[in-house]
C-alpha cells in the first residue's frame, strides 16, 4: 500500500533529514545547468531573426511561466494529498510552494511587460498568456493570504489546501475563458506574444535552463519545507536537541 | 427517532434563513441599493453618451452584480458562526452537503434574485441594446447562482478569521472571472443579433459543475474553520 | 514524539462503550494540549473533564463530538469511528458548547422549534418544554432581548426533548441559578439511569454523588 511507504515521510523529523540531504545536491545542480544555460542562451545561441536579441528574454520568461503553473499544480496535489490521506507534512509542503510560486508568477509577468516594451511599444497589453499568469498570481497572493490569516499553522494549512484545490480546477476554466476572450478581441492586440517556432539550436539551451530553473524552484521548496517543518514543531523535542547541537557546534 | 428527510431538512433550513433575513431586512436591501449605486456611478465617470454606455453596460452590470454579491456573503456563514448555530447546523444529523446546498439557496434567494428582477431598470439607464435584455437575464438567471456557489467557499474558508472581509475578495474574485467573461460576451453578442447560446451552455456547465462540487468545498472548509 | 507504533496494531473499542477515545493527542498553536489521551464512557455514566483554563477541556469535548479533528489518534462511538460515520454518531449526540447557538432574530420559541426540528425532535412540545427552563411568559420575545443566561437556557431546553443517548456539554451551568444547576443535575442523573451518558466541564462542583461522577483531570502544559 501507498500508505506504508509514505509513512517514514509523514515523520516530520524524517522529512526534514530528507530534505537537508537532497537540499546541497539540487542547488549544486540548480548552480551548473543555470551557469550553462544562461552562458549558452545569452552568448551562443542565434538572435531570432525578427526580434533580434530581445528575444533572449524568452529563455527565462517561459521557463518562469511553465513553472509557476507547475507549482500550482504541485501544490494542488500536495493538497490533495493532506485532504485524502491526512499525510500531515503535505500541508507544510504546500504552504513552502506558494511563495516561490508567486515569486516565479511574478517573474513571468515582468518579463512579459519587458519583452512587450520593445515588441509593443507598451509594457502591458491583454494579451491571453500574460492576463492568465495575472490571474494565476491573484490566486497564488488568496492561498497566500489565507494561509497567513490563521493562527494555528495546521488549520492554515488544511484551508490553504482546499483553496489551492478550488484553485486547481478553476484554472483551466479560467485559461480557457481567457484565451476565448483574448481571441474574440483580437483586434486589439498588434500580435500574440506566441513562442517562435523553435529550432533545434534554440531548443537547447531552453531546454538547460528549464532544468536549471527546475532544480533551483526545488532546492527553493526544500529550504522553506525544512523551515515551514520547523515552525510547526517548535515545542518537539526532537527540534529543540537540534537547536541545543547547533548552539554547540557554533560556540566552538 | 424521527429522522427527518433531506427534503424536510433542505426546506428547514432555507425557511429560517429566510425568516432571519426578511426580520432584518437591511442585510438584503443594502446590497441592492450598492448595485443601483455603483452602475449609476458610471455614466457620471465616462458620460453620457449612450453610445459608450450601450456599449460597457453588460460588463457594468456584471461586474456590479459580483461586487454586490460579494458584499452580502457575508451573512451566508459570518453570524451563524458567531452565535453558535453553524456549529449546532454541522452537529446535526443531515448529510453536511444538504445544509450547506440549503444556506446557499437561500442565499442566492435573497440576493442573487433581486439582483435579477432590479437589472432590466439598470440596463435602461444604461441604454443597453434592445436585442440584449433577454440575454441580460439569461446570463444572470444562469450566473448569480455560481456567484453564490463560489462565495460560499470563500465565505467558508474566510467565517473563522477575525477580519475576513478583504481577504475574501481576494479569495472569491479571480473564481467569478470565467462567468465575468462568457456572460458579457452573450450579451455583446446578442447585441449584435447573433446567437449566444454557446456563451450560455457554457455558464450552464460551470452552474452545474459548481452545484455538484461547490457543496463539498464548503463543507469541507467549514470543518476546518469551526476546528 | 515517540515512534508511531500505533499503525500496525489495530484498534478494537471496547464493544460495552458508547463512546471511547484512543491515543488522542491534540496540537493548538503549536502546543500540546493533550497526549495520547484514551477516554471510555459507557451507559450511565458521568464524566466530569477538570482542568486549569487552557488545558484543552473545551479542544476535548470538541473533538469527542466529531467538531474537531485531532492531530492523532480516533474517536469511537460504539465500535464505529465517528469520521466515517458522523450521520449515526450524530443521531446520537447531543453537543452543547460555549455558544448558545439562539438565534437574535427569532423568538424563544421559535429557537428552540428549529433547534429540536433541526435534531429530528418533534417540535411542537416546544412550549411546555420552555416552562421546564422558566423561560414561560418569554415564549414570543425576541432572542435579541433576552439576557445571555436566557439565551443558554434555551439551549439547555433541548435536554429535556432529546433522546440522544451521549450528552457533551461544554459549562453548562454558566449564567444559570442554583435551582436550575440543581434541576440539570438531576437530569444528567436520570438521563445516566435511562442508558445515557454525559461528559461535562464545570467550573462549578456537582452536588451529584461522588460515586456516580467519573473524573478526568488534563494538565496545563507548556510546550
Amino acid at each position: 500500500m501507498m500508505w506504508k511507504w509514505l509513512h517514514p515521510y509523514a515523520n516530520p523529523e524524517v522529512s526534514y533529514h530528507f530534505a537537508g540531504k537532497i537540499l546541497p545536491w539540487c542547488a549544486r545542480f540548480a548552480f551548473a545547468f543555470l551557469t550553462i544555460g544562461i552562458t549558452w542562451a545569452l552568448l551562443f545561441a542565434p538572435a531570432d531573426y525578427q526580434q533580434g536579441d530581445t528575444f533572449r528574454i524568452f529563455y527565462l520568461h517561459v521557463p518562469a511561466a511553465m513553472l509557476s503553473m507547475g507549482i500550482y499544480l504541485g501544490m494542488a496535489i500536495a493538497a490533495l494529498s493532506s485532504l485524502v490521506w491526512q499525510l500531515k507534512l503535505a500541508d507544510a509542503s504546500a504552504a513552502a510552494m506558494a511563495p516561490i510560486g508567486a515569486t516565479f508568477t511574478f517573474i513571468a509577468l515582468l518579463t512579459g511587460a519587458a519583452w512587450g516594451k520593445p515588441m509593443w511599444g507598451t509594457w502591458w497589453i491583454w494579451d491571453a498568456r500574460l492576463t492568465s499568469e495575472l490571474i494565476l498570481l491573484f490566486l497564488y497572493l488568496g492561498v497566500m493570504a489565507l494561509h497567513n490569516a490563521f493562527e494555528d499553522k495546521t488549520l492554515a494549512g488544511k484551508a490553504a489546501g482546499i483553496l489551492a484545490l478550488v484553485g486547481v480546477i478553476n484554472l483551466p476554466i479560467i485559461k480557457y475563458s481567457v484565451e476565448w476572450w483574448n481571441t474574440l478581441h483580437q483586434g486589439a492586440t498588434v500580435s500574440k506574444l506566441g513562442q517562435p517556432s523553435m529550432t533545434a539550436d534554440m531548443f537547447w539551451p531552453f531546454l538547460v535552463c528549464f532544468i536549471g530553473f527546475a532544480f533551483l524552484v526545488t532546492t527553493l521548496i526544500c529550504l522553506r519545507f525544512r523551515t515551514e517543518i520547523l515552525n510547526r514543531n517548535s515545542m518537539r523535542p526532537w527540534v529543540r536537541e537540534l537547536v541545543t547541537t547547533e548552539e554547540q557546534t557554533h560556540a566552538v | 427517532m424521527t429522522q427527518l428527510s433531506y427534503r424536510a431538512a433542505f426546506a428547514l433550513i432555507v425557511k429560517r434563513d429566510l425568516m432571519i433575513a426578511f426580520r432584518h431586512r437591511d442585510d438584503i436591501i443594502n446590497p441592492l441599493l450598492f448595485f443601483v449605486i455603483v452602475v449609476t456611478l458610471f455614466p457620471l465617470g465616462v458620460g453620457p453618451e449612450s453610445t459608450i454606455l450601450s456599449r460597457i453596460a453588460p460588463g457594468i452590470i456584471w461586474v456590479a452584480a459580483l461586487l454586490a454579491t460579494l458584499l452580502s456573503l457575508d451573512r451566508l456563514f459570518k453570524s451563524d458562526h458567531r452565535d453558535g448555530s453553524l456549529e449546532q447546523m454541522l452537529l446535526s444529523p443531515h448529510p453536511v452537503f444538504i445544509l450547506v446546498l440549503a444556506k446557499i439557496f437561500a442565499h442566492w434567494l435573497l440576493t442573487g434574485l433581486p439582483l435579477i428582477l432590479i437589472a432590466p431598470l439598470l440596463a435602461v439607464l444604461l441604454h443597453l441594446n434592445e436585442s440584449s435584455y433577454g440575454a441580460l437575464m439569461l446570463t444572470l438567471l444562469l450566473g448569480t447562482p455560481v456567484l453564490s456557489l463560489l462565495g460560499a467557499i470563500g465565505v467558508a474558508l474566510t467565517v473563522g478569521i477575525k477580519k475576513g472581509g478583504v481577504l475574501l475578495s481576494l479569495l472569491v474574485l479571480p473564481l467569478y472571472i470565467p462567468v465575468l467573461i462568457f456572460a458579457t460576451s452573450a450579451i455583446d453578442t446578442a447585441a449584435m443579433n447573433l446567437p449566444y447560446s454557446g456563451q450560455l451552455a457554457i455558464i450552464a456547465a460551470i452552474f452545474f459543475a459548481s452545484l455538484t462540487l461547490a457543496p463539498f468545498a464548503v463543507s469541507a472548509a467549514l470543518k476546518v474553520s469551526t476546528n | 514524539m515517540s515512534k508511531q507504533n500505533t499503525e500496525n496494531k489495530v484498534y478494537t473499542p471496547n464493544a460495552n462503550s458508547l463512546l471511547s477515545a484512543n491515543n488522542l493527542t491534540c496540537i493548538r498553536e503549536e502546543r500540546v494540549l493533550f497526549e495520547a489521551l484514551n477516554i471510555s464512557v459507557c451507559a450511565g455514566d458521568i464524566l466530569q473533564i477538570e482542568g486549569p483554563n487552557g488545558a484543552g477541556k473545551t479542544s476535548l469535548l470538541r473533538i469527542l463530538a466529531g467538531l474537531s479533528q485531532p492531530y492523532d489518534g480516533c474517536v469511537y462511538f460504539q465500535d464505529r469511528n465517528i469520521a466515517q460515520y458522523r450521520e449515526v454518531f450524530h443521531q446520537d449526540l447531543l453537543y452543547l458548547g460555549h455558544l448558545p447557538g439562539v438565534k437574535d432574530e427569532m423568538t424563544a420559541q421559535e429557537n428552540l422549534e428549529f433547534n429540536l426540528a433541526l435534531h429530528g425532535l418533534a417540535s411542537n412540545t416546544a412550549e411546555t418544554t420552555l416552562a421546564e427552563v422558566n423561560l414561560l411568559g418569554f415564549e414570543d420575545a425576541l432572542a435579541s432581548h433576552l439576557s445571555a443566561g436566557q439565551h443558554r437556557r434555551i439551549a439547555l431546553a433541548r435536554l429535556w426533548q432529546s433522546n440522544a443517548k451521549i450528552w457533551i456539554l461544554d459549562e453548562p451551568f454558566t449564567a444559570i441559578d442554583k435551582l436550575g444547576v440543581k434541576k440539570l443535575e438531576q437530569l444528567f442523573l436520570q438521563h445516566a439511569d435511562n442508558g445515557g451518558c454525559v461528559i461535562l466541564t464545570t467550573h462549578q462542583d456537582l452536588s451529584l454523588p461522588a460515586e456516580r461522577v467519573n473524573k478526568v483531570t488534563l494538565a496545563y502544559r507548556f510546550y
